[in-house]
């Protein structure tokens, strides 16, 4: 990773990469997520090609910084990025859920080379990744956390133990950050269970609170190349995204949140991705 | 067992820098000690049981050897998730601790009995489940389970429990400990009802009938050994504990027995019937008023002998 700097052209094509394996992977499944996974693949891009200290070929080195996809079903999305990042061999990816196989439909660690932990309910990366922060504060080692989450998933209380406990615990090396899409799964997160305001909720349990376009790759880097922002504490970044982001007819669908792209619809967004390069 | 639990951890902690302590803001007027003494290694995470297990996980997979401590069914059926997917599936080195087993704070009311803890904690894989029968055994199952790699679940009574063992015990977890030997039945007791186990042996032994007693203070891995040669050796089997009597100690066993082909020795089980115990009432009351005191329990065995083919 040492040596791995890419300009945002690469950061680009990275991304649209994840969305045309997703689109692969989740076709050849039958599986769904594919709009939770299109709202990340910027964020992950990023994060594995400019942010995160990891090493593809030493993915136990003690002191990487640890990923946690806290929103677990966008598994296609984290495996897809993990495979490109040399990881695992990229051929896996062809038996994502397939019988008998190591990538579940939900994060996985188990086999997996590169994931830290498995996650599919949802509200337990946070916590997962307070006790990781804690822990790296004491031993005074450089590893820094960073959990990405959905909107949805901050209906979970859990969560909101870990919004109190990370502030109280000075986790300065502690970055959160939420995929807020606006639309969970049953309909949009302001006619289930609003969040607005969000980041005033974050700020007021005591985080260095920024808010982003989730797509823009010049403001994602700005956001997490010097976290933490303030000394002591842990940082939340609100990333605004689109569910479904990169082909038109997935965009802010929630349809997407379940449907698998028939071979038609797989051709068309491949072609819709191409033009995105 | 609570006295003889942070000895051994202040022990343990004090040559390994890895084992952290973290409370659920419970353990007024105990835990102080070692979070004086051993400040790194201490953390009250605040009454939020599901980030605590969660932050237990988190530390564990950083390298720490982290024991969760909290009363009755805070630390277990509160978080239950969190040690099904952080703690077990990712096979962490996390001892989950719960003071207060079965009614030792029965008079706090039934949120505060911890009945159904031991067959929700069997049944998550990867889990080793212990439950010690006296403060000799609660110091050395501290020590087992903190050398033990892995989920672990600690089952302790409270304070003021007898000594029943003489020193220079034997303590190994998955083995059932033999407190006296006899012919006639098997008691098989877990956690805190050993007592009462043993009080039932020394009054059925005035009786005439002889009785082994067993400390099954591990229920995973259970001793299937020991069960079978109780079932060989001996005329009946009788399980204790201070639990409901479906899928603790009595259904282990009940498990294990059903599958010994050529051997159906006479069985009942002593735990908790169906239900809740909303009556107010100390640990001694609710005992005996839900059929664990030892007259019952010597009741119960002269029922079964009788039904016993001699």
């Amino acid at each position: 990773m040492d040596d791995f700097n890419p300009s945002i052209d690469e950061v680009n094509k990275l991304s649209q990469q994840i969305r045309a394996q997703v689109l692969q992977m989740t076709h050849r499944a039958k599986s769904g997520h594919v709009g939770s996974s299109f709202s990340i693949a910027d964020l992950l891009a990023v994060l594995y090609a400019k942010i995160l200290r990891v090493r593809p070929d030493e993915p136990e080195w003690p002191d990487r910084d640890r990923f946690l996809l806290s929103k677990g079903h966008g598994a296609a999305a984290l495996y897809a990025t993990l495979a490109d990042r040399g990881f695992f061999p990229g051929d896996w990816l062809n038996e994502f859920y397939a019988d008998g196989t190591l990538l579940a439909g939900h994060v996985t660690h188990h086999g997996v080379p590169g994931v830290e932990v498995s996650t599919g309910s949802l509200g337990h990366g946070l916590p997962l990744g307070c006790g990781m922060a804690l822990a790296a504060k004491r031993d005074g080692r450089p590893v820094r956390v960073f959990v990405v989450m959905s909107d949805g998933e901050c209906d979970e209380g859990s969560n909101w133990e870990s919004a109190l406990f990370a502030p109280h615990h000075r986790l300065d090396n502690l970055t959160a950050i939420i995929d807020y899409n606006k639309i969970q799964s049953f309909g949009s997160v302001e006619e289930v269970l609003n969040l607005h305001p969000l980041a005033e909720k974050w700020r007021a349990f005591g985080w260095a609170v920024s808010e982003i376009d989730g797509h823009n790759f010049g403001q994602i880097v700005a956001a997490l190349k010097n976290v933490p922002t303030q000394p002591n504490r842990p940082t939340c970044v609100i990333a605004h995204t689109v569910k479904g982001k990169g082909v038109s007819f997935m965009e802010g669908q929630l349809l997407w949140h379940y449907r698998s792209p028939d071979a038609n619809e797989l051709q068309a967004a491949l072609r819709e991705l191409e033009t995105h390069r | 067992m609570r006295t003889a639990f942070f000895r051994a951890v202040m022990d343990a902690a004090s040559i390994d820098p890895r084992i952290t302590l973290i409370v659920g803001d419970l353990g007024f007027g105990v835990v102080e000690p070692f979070a004086k003494r051993f400040p790194a290694q201490f953390l009250n995470a605040g009454v939020a049981e599901q980030n605590l297990t969660g932050v237990a996980a988190g530390m564990a997979l950083m390298g720490r050897i982290v024991l969760t401590y909290s009363i009755a069914n805070f630390p277990t059926l509160r978080c239950l998730e969190q040690i099904r997917n952080d703690v077990c599936y990712h096979r962490t080195n996390v001892k989950i601790v719960a003071v207060g087993g079965g009614f030792a704070y029965g008079a706090l009311g039934v949120t505060h009995h911890a009945t159904e803890d031991l067959a929700v904690m069997r049944s998550l894989p990867e889990m080793t489940v212990v439950a010690p029968g006296d403060p000799i055994e609660a110091e050395l199952a501290t020590r087992a389970i903190i050398a033990h790699p892995g989920p672990c679940y600690l089952r302790l009574g409270r304070a003021g429990e007898p000594v029943l063992h003489d020193s220079g015990v034997d303590f190994e977890l998955g083995k059932a400990i033999q407190l006296r030997d006899g012919t006639d039945l098997t008691i098989i007791s877990t956690g805190g009802m050993l007592t009462t186990a043993l009080d039932a042996a020394t009054q059925l032994d005035v009786r005439g009938i002889s009785s082994r007693v067993l400390s099954m203070h591990t229920l995973k891995p259970l001793d299937e050994d020991a069960i079978a040669a109780a079932a060989r050796e001996t005329g009946a089997i009788l399980t204790l504990e201070e639990h409901s009597r479906i899928g603790g100690l009595g259904g282990a066993v009940a498990e294990v027995l059903a599958e010994i082909e050529g051997i159906h020795v006479p069985f009942r089980r002593i735990g908790l019937p169906p239900g809740f115990a909303p009556l107010a009432g100390s640990q001694e009351y609710l005992r005996a008023a839900h059929g664990l005191g030892a007259e019952s329990v010597v009741q119960t065995v002269l029922n079964l002998l009788e039904i016993a083919p001699a």
